[in-house]
């Protein structure tokens, strides 16, 4: 399963007589043992070994929760909160479980987002980054039938939302969307296959991840420098104990706020409309995902208008997905020879702002649409009285302004004739909405990757090092003699 | 490009807080003015106050609100209002007995002969719910059926001081004026005549606030309060109606500990009780926490040491 020659020897009778039947001693070793390791990774490297941890955590608390879980829309809520009274610790089980969702994603993002800068998805690595695409798919979904299990509001409409943009889908939509839910609306068959699907569907993530890593010990790591191995003595390190040890601190580190959230603030990150038994009836004022799928949201919600043929929705439905698309065609869509930004200034700049738009099409998502972004430079509203103009039409009658404004707007009804049924009401003034605003980065999302295919075929890059020792040599001696002028 | 970086970070934590907050244009609540004693890492219960809690809960709340996920029994659970550390069972403690039996309750399960009859409650029995089914409550309130209080401080934004804020911020009885309005009696609450306890106070409160029969406004509540206001609508008052009267007049209950029983007491206890019902295992919770942090603490200094110590000789 690795690229690199074995150096396991076996020493005793019993690990060789095993070694020439089932060589798992000799896997163990390879893979996780003398695996040889750039040994200038830094910290954001560290979040693979945190992810495997994260995972565990969810599989293992998961099924526990589930033992204890009962998948029915009578029973489903009040099963929930018999976890957190009445089963021992399991309060804390299930806001590992809910925080860890979280904790999860934010790892994944931040493990995204490296490989992105160090360009970990280029040749030879490009099948290990659409497998990490495929496992980022994968918890997407799984994260998403997860939400629908604790039968809250949320849960309820949240689901209504998502099995609705299938429906999106010319001709075949409508019968997708009841083959989802199993019946013309949601209901306990939903639950049920939902709560079946999110039990297999960790489970297949543990699949693409055991290929992920396979797909990572072939090529071996890349690097900050994005300069593959050339000498394996000088340039590398065995994974143990060198790398389990930065692992291992790194993970305590997570782990600590991974607690600050499950023992200080468990709900700070989900929506209090979760804990209202789901209710058909009645709809929640806000709809919102979950934080870590709210960029997608946004996107969603930022398509307002028709394109030709293609209705406003479909289209929507359309970006939503190409977001998540385009991930995959990423080494295809980078013309770079050069992997890692740090050698790459103009890139470097733009991957930033590419962040930076990720997470404000984050803010985009939780906010109203039709809120002003800086409510400050809103306007002051308009008033509109609209009334009967005796002929049978509709007119309307507008005042801007402060007090007076209503004054006279008053002044204007009270001289109206009796049947002219006149009313009032306030009109926000035109303003810079989080619809526009999404728009905006939507475009600059998209842009980016577009950017990156001309980016690479005309940016003058820096002088690589020559190997990854050297680069770790030079810095070294780059910070000494930064260090002596300033004691 | 390090102030770039830094803005970016600035976003990540904007981004966080932001989407935790999507509440509609109510009054913000807020806490007592001595705060919460349960809150913070190292927050507790005041027991004398949860037990006048449940006093309101029993007196007041529980004719029309049930709270189906909680039983006699959590009543003496450690950290519940009736704990004694004599009686680690909560079933065996006569105080909680007693209390339950205090309620009749249609059985559960049936009898000897197949039949379900009414019984005093045990420790082990559910709270008794004031209606069968949903239906006859919402039948018996206005079309409103009155939500279960289990959860509710967490189901709202704000917790406990939502609770607090809205039984406490009720109009004051002069703010009311009654007009007639084509031969039939309507009542209106004079905005500019509200107290503006601790909010932030609108400052283009004037006006009149029209309230429909069965319907009373509350500046906590949730909703839109412009179909009703007659007056400037750009300025129409926060809040919205529900269909709860004020139920906390001063002295509606007798505290057996002799404690005055005026309306921001009454609030402040029942709003506490209902905080610990929402999660009762939330002290152990947070003193569970405290060793993990430490627990952490010494293994991420460990690992540090381990890690200078195993790398000390490879440049990296």
């Amino acid at each position: 399963m690795s690229g690199h020659e074995s150096s396991y020897t076996p020493t005793n009778a019993f690990t060789k007589w095993l070694d020439t039947r089932l060589p798992l001693v000799r896997f163990a070793q390879d893979t996780a043992i003398n695996f040889p390791t750039p040994k200038n990774l830094n910290y954001w490297y560290t979040f693979g070994g945190i992810l495997a941890v994260c995972l565990v955590i969810q599989i293992v608390t998961g099924v526990i929760l589930a033992m204890h879980y009962e998948a029915s829309i009578d029973g489903a809520f009040a099963s929930v909160e018999r976890i957190m009274r009445d089963v021992p610790f399991g309060w804390l089980l299930r806001y590992i479980h809910a925080n860890g969702a979280s904790m999860f994603f934010l790892a994944v993002y931040i493990h995204m987002f490296r490989g992105l800068y160090y360009g970990s998805y280029k040749a030879p690595r490009e099948i290990l980054w659409i497998l990490g695409c495929v496992i980022y798919l994968l918890m997407m979904g799984t994260a998403f039938l997860g939400y629908m299990l604790p039968w809250g509001q949320m849960s309820y409409h949240g689901s209504n939302v998502i099995t609705g943009l299938f429906g999106a889908i010319p001709l075949v939509g409508e019968s997708i969307q009841t083959w989802l839910m199993g019946g013309p609306s949601i209901g306990n068959q939903t639950l049920q296959r939902f709560f079946a699907l999110h039990y297999l569907l960790p489970f297949m993530i543990a699949g693409a991840v055991v290929l992920h890593v396979w797909a990572l010990h072939v090529p071996g790591n890349n690097n900050p420098t994005g300069v593959e191995v050339q000498d394996v003595k000088k340039d590398t390190v065995p994974f143990h104990p060198y790398y389990t040890v930065k692992d291992a601190f790194a993970i305590v580190i997570f782990l600590i706020m991974f607690a600050v959230f499950v023992f200080y603030a468990p709900n700070v990150l989900g929506h209090a409309d979760n804990y209202v038994e789901a209710n058909p009836l009645v709809t929640p004022s806000h709809i919102v995902p979950e934080w870590y799928l709210l960029p997608f949201y946004a996107i969603l919600r930022a398509i307002t208008f028709d394109l030709g043929p293609i209705p406003a929705k479909l289209l929507g439905v359309i970006f939503m997905f190409a977001a998540i698309a385009v991930l995959f065609i990423l080494p295809w869509l980078d013309t770079s020879k050069v992997k890692s930004m740090r050698y790459r200034p103009v890139a470097k700049q733009f991957f930033f702002g590419f962040v930076a738009v990720c997470l404000l099409l984050g803010w985009c998502g939780a906010a109203n649409p039709d809120d002003a972004v800086i409510p400050a430079l809103q306007g002051e509203s308009k008033l509109v009285v609209s009334y009967n103009d005796g002929n049978g039409g509709e007119a309307t009658s507008e005042y801007k302004g402060g007090s007076e404004a209503y004054v006279d707007a008053r002044r204007f009804m009270d001289g109206l004739p009796e049947d002219a049924n006149a009313s009032i009401s306030a009109v926000p003034a035109p303003t810079f909405a989080f619809r526009h605003l999404s728009l905006i980065l939507t475009f600059c999302y998209f842009g980016f990757f577009v950017l990156l295919f001309f980016l690479g075929l005309t940016e003058k890059p820096k002088e690589l090092p020559e190997s990854i020792h050297k680069s770790v040599l030079k810095r070294h001696k780059d910070a000494e003699a930064a260090a002596t002028p300033a004691e | 490009m390090k102030a770039f970086r830094i803005f970016t970070a600035g976003l990540a934590g904007l981004v966080l807080a932001a989407s935790a907050y999507a509440a509609g244009d109510a009054k913000h609540p807020h806490a007592p003015e001595d705060g919460w004693p349960f809150e913070g890492v190292t927050g507790q219960f005041d027991q004398a106050s949860l037990q006048r809690g449940y006093q309101v809960y029993k007196e007041v709340c529980s004719s029309c609100h049930s709270m189906k996920l909680m039983s006699y029994r959590n009543l003496g659970e450690p950290g519940g209002p009736f704990y004694d550390p004599e009686y680690p069972n909560p079933n065996d403690n006569p105080f909680v007995k007693a209390l339950a039996a205090q309620n009749e309750i249609l059985s559960p399960t049936p009898n000897d002969i197949g039949e379900f009859d009414y019984r005093p409650a045990t420790p082990a029995d559910t709270f008794r719910s004031p209606y069968p089914n949903v239906n006859a409550a919402r039948a018996a309130n206005n079309g409103a059926a009155p939500p279960d209080l289990s959860v509710i401080t967490k189901a709202r934004h704000g917790g406990a001081s939502y609770v607090y804020s809205l039984l406490s911020g009720y109009p004051d009885q002069d703010a009311f004026v009654e007009r007639e309005v084509d031969g039939e009696k309507v009542t209106y609450i004079d905005i500019s005549k509200l107290s503006t306890h601790g909010g932030h106070g609108d400052e283009h409160a004037e006006g009149m606030l029209k309230v429909n029969p069965g319907q009373y406004y509350n500046p906590y509540m949730a909703g839109d309060t412009t179909p009703n206001y007659e007056g400037d609508p750009r300025h129409a008052p926060a809040g919205g109606f529900l269909a709860m009267p004020p139920q906390l007049v001063e002295g509606r209950v007798e505290y057996t500990d002799g404690t005055p029983a005026t309306v921001e007491q009454m609030a402040h206890d029942v709003a506490q009780f209902l905080a610990w019902a929402g999660e009762p295992k939330q002290t152990k919770r947070k003193s569970l926490g405290l060793a993990v942090m430490v627990y952490l603490g010494i293994l991420t200094i460990l690992l540090w040491f381990s890690y200078k110590r195993i790398w000390r000789n490879v440049e990296h």
